[in-house]
């Protein structure tokens, strides 16, 4: 079938199951946007190519598939850079497509030209210039394969305009669709390893069975390769705690007994503190994140290290492990479980780990997270509006944040009982990411509510996608966490400059956030005392027509405890001041 | 003077990758952004024209060899990477040097080249140009030996290596790996 480059791309994109793509089109990707109309693929335009960019993410992280955004050359390309590095940071599968000028123009400084290839690069798992028409769909393919498999992240694809303009002859293309063998063959270097090796399996589950004092150090790679129900399973059979990193809340519900909530920077003491004393850390899909270690030679010293993840390079590459396996983290795991019940049928048995068990149970309860309520009259304590839109929500709400004190406070306080309901920008640390994340995952699952907890710092660098929500009747809600100032960047000058406050205030008013928000289209309201709270959240939660902001105006002192300083061992963690000095 | 050929720091990747566009770009950028170093870098293509190989030659000290080809091979477009051991692997690098040499001595720069099998490819007034290929050591040698003359300009063109061929007959080998 004769068909033209746009048409190929498109039918590509329906091809791999494309239900939803962002974008905003431009010059060079115009030809691209015409056959959009006959497609059955929905179009979300944005207002700004960032915003396509992290809503391709959202819509990723909450329904496992790829996310599609599409931007033109130039300006779009450079745009949606922040995006792609932040889904390759995190491990975010994510296909974008940028126009690019016609192909006999380029390297002549052409009207939106940039090197879209060469700015991309680092920032992506993988990225290609198609040259002419007829490799559109094996490339549309490949990119599919790329971002999915492995470790995910994001592929870009960049399209010179006359490949895909009917007006120009090469444009023209014979229609086919590769398979996975095509597939294969035309990426001779990419082979990911899946499958564990079956010796260091069994290794790992001899150093189970002896361990004193074991810890799960479960990390977002669980999720990418939808390996929570095996991590359950694995803890139970062997009873091991569990501690989920903040790319992996969820993985493990917190209400289980042997969750210990999140480690690292602002971690839970008993998350920590437990790393830190173990004798064998099994690490699963996580990377030794310097905010989860600390100081590094200060971390779990006296840990052995079992390290599963499907990317090699992450073996080795911050700790050595003394088991690496290589493989994806659901596979590995049920060949552990299984390599333990062998050992166990065979007549092994699990050291007795009583006196771990208690001592755990005695950091849990001596410092559980805390907070101090508000008086009335005083503003509102933001762990106290997370707990309560939290109480307000079933399990399976998706919640997600933007980047400093509300994003901790979030993955802290929210209870996350489900695996896919968190959503946060975690390598990278991108502000703004909330708004469109959310607005991309209710794109995803619009049968959830999807709240965004925002910082007002945040909400002011990507709001204006509210009006992308509004205008496509995504309604998502966002409790912007308004204490007035950049607050972590605020914390660490109270903390370590001395109280010196440089460029952090932004005012609590100014926006008005409440008619901002009706500008934009959405239900405004501003919470000020903790007697409002409830009722605000309510009246969101029944709105499903149109986006809802609520501007809950926040305490501008209060701080993320526990707190690991920088450059620190993970032993000097600071509780919250209600608990006195954090004991060892 | 160091002998950057005999230095333990500099490891030899024989890394295969796919003759497409823009390779050799995503190989160097990746050596910047993970603070890798390149010693010495040679490009070609190979008996199969859908791959070139690329030789470089590391410095270890800037990272471990292991982190460098766990990320090398992260690329898509690379296909296969050997680490070649000097003592296993024949290594040719070319050299050409522009020397000083008046009258009074240019025979002994000749002689000296003639020494190490090389060759006089250009002659100036009181200038020599000369090639030599070879083991990289080897070029180490007279290069260091030229210097005292005045090395006016020298282009060296990276080493290429391939491993050695085994010694052992393949059914020698196989009867030992039944042992």
């Amino acid at each position: 079938m004769k068909m033209n480059g746009g048409q190929a791309l498109m039918k590509a994109l329906e091809m791999e199951g494309v239900d939803v793509m962002f974008g905003l089109p431009g010059g060079a990707i115009l030809p691209v946007y015409d056959p959009i109309i006959d497609s059955p693929i929905r179009h979300i335009l944005v207002r700004h190519e960032q915003g396509a960019g992290h809503m391709a993410e959202g819509y990723a992280h909450a329904t496992g598939r790829p996310g599609v955004c599409m931007v033109t050359s130039g300006p779009g390309a450079t745009n949606v850079v922040t995006p792609l590095c932040d889904a390759f940071m995190d491990s975010v599968p994510v296909v974008c497509i940028t126009g690019q000028v016609p192909f006999g123009s380029i390297g002549t400084d052409a009207f939106q030209e940039c090197d879209t290839i060469g700015i991309t690069r680092s920032v992506t798992k993988h990225n290609e210039l198609i040259t002419q028409a007829q490799d559109i769909p094996l490339m549309v393919r490949q990119a599919f394969h790329l971002a999915s498999t492995g470790r995910p992240g994001p592929v870009l694809l960049d399209i010179p305009k006359d490949i895909v303009d009917p007006q120009n002859p090469r444009s023209q293309m014979e229609w086919y669709w590769p398979s996975d063998r095509d597939v294969a063959v035309s990426l001779p270097g990419y082979r990911p390893t899946t499958k564990g090796h079956s010796k260091m399996i069994r290794q790992a589950a001899e150093l189970i069975l002896q361990a004193h004092r074991p810890v799960i150090y479960a990390g977002g790679g669980i999720l990418k390769a939808r390996a929570a129900e095996a991590l359950r399973e694995l803890a139970e059979l062997t009873d091991v705690h569990v501690v989920t990193t903040l790319m992996a809340r969820g993985a493990f519900p917190d209400d289980h007994p042997l969750c210990l909530g999140m480690p690292g920077m602002h971690g839970t003491y008993t998350a920590v503190t437990a790393m830190q004393r173990s004798d064998l850390l099994i690490a699963l899909g996580s990377r030794f994140d310097d905010r989860v270690t600390g100081k590094l030679d200060g971390f779990a010293r006296g840990a052995k290290i079992i390290h599963v993840d499907i990317d090699p390079a992450e073996l080795g590459k911050v700790r050595r492990p003394d088991v690496p396996i290589v493989g994806d983290c659901r596979l590995v795991i049920e060949e552990l479980v299984q390599a333990v019940r062998e050992l166990l049928a065979g007549g092994a048995a699990f050291h007795d780990r009583s006196a771990w068990r208690s001592t755990i149970a005695g950091w849990k309860e001596k410092h559980p997270l805390a907070y101090t309520q508000s008086e009335p009259g005083e503003a509102l304590k933001p762990q106290y509006v997370i707990e309560r839109i939290r109480a307000a929500n079933t399990d399976d709400t998706i919640v997600a944040s933007g980047v400093g004190q509300h994003q901790m406070w979030t993955s802290q306080h929210w209870t996350f009982n489900e695996p896919y309901t968190w959503i946060n920008s975690g390598g990278l640390g991108t502000m703004g990411f909330a708004v469109p994340a959310a607005i991309g995952a209710k794109a995803g699952r619009p049968d959830r509510t999807v709240w965004a907890i925002d910082g007002d710092g945040c909400f002011q660098m990507t709001a204006q996608e509210l009006v992308t929500a509004t205008a496509e009747r995504i309604p998502i809600k966002v409790a912007i966490l308004n204490n007035a100032y950049l607050g972590m960047v605020r914390q660490w000058q109270e903390m370590f400059y001395d109280e010196r406050y440089s460029e952090v205030y932004l005012s609590p008013d100014l926006p008005d956030y409440k008619l901002w928000a009706e500008a934009m289209g959405c239900v405004g309201m501003r919470v000020e005392s903790p007697d409002e709270v409830d009722a605000a959240i309510q009246k969101a939660n029944e709105i499903d027509d149109r986006p809802v902001v609520i501007d809950f105006r926040t305490d501008s002192n209060e701080k993320v405890y526990p707190m690991v300083p920088a450059g620190k061992s993970n032993d000097e963690i600071i509780v919250d001041p209600s608990q006195g000095e954090g004991g060892h | 003077m160091a002998l950057p050929g005999a230095d333990a720091r500099h490891h030899t990747l024989v890394v295969l990758v796919e003759n497409k566009a823009g390779v050799l770009a995503r190989v160097s950028s990746l050596f910047a952004r993970r603070g890798f170093n390149i010693f010495s870098l040679a490009v070609a293509p190979t008996e199969d024209d859908r791959f070139s190989r690329i030789t470089i030659v590391v410095d270890v000290q800037s990272a471990p060899l292991e982190q460098i080809t766990k990320q090398l091979f992260k690329l898509v477009n690379v296909v296969k990477i050997s680490e070649l051991d000097p003592r296993d692997s024949v290594e040719r690098e070319l050299m050409l040097a522009t020397v000083r040499a008046s009258a009074q001595n240019r025979t002994s720069v000749i002689e000296l080249v003639n020494l190490f099998d090389g060759r006089v490819v250009d002659v100036g007034h009181d200038e020599l140009t000369v090639s030599l290929d070879g083991d990289p050591e080897r070029l180490d040698d007279l290069e260091g030996l030229l210097r005292p003359y005045g090395i006016v300009e020298l282009q060296r063109t990276g080493r290429v290596a391939l491993p050695k061929l085994e010694r052992t007959a393949p059914a020698l080998r196989a009867v030992r790996r039944g042992a």
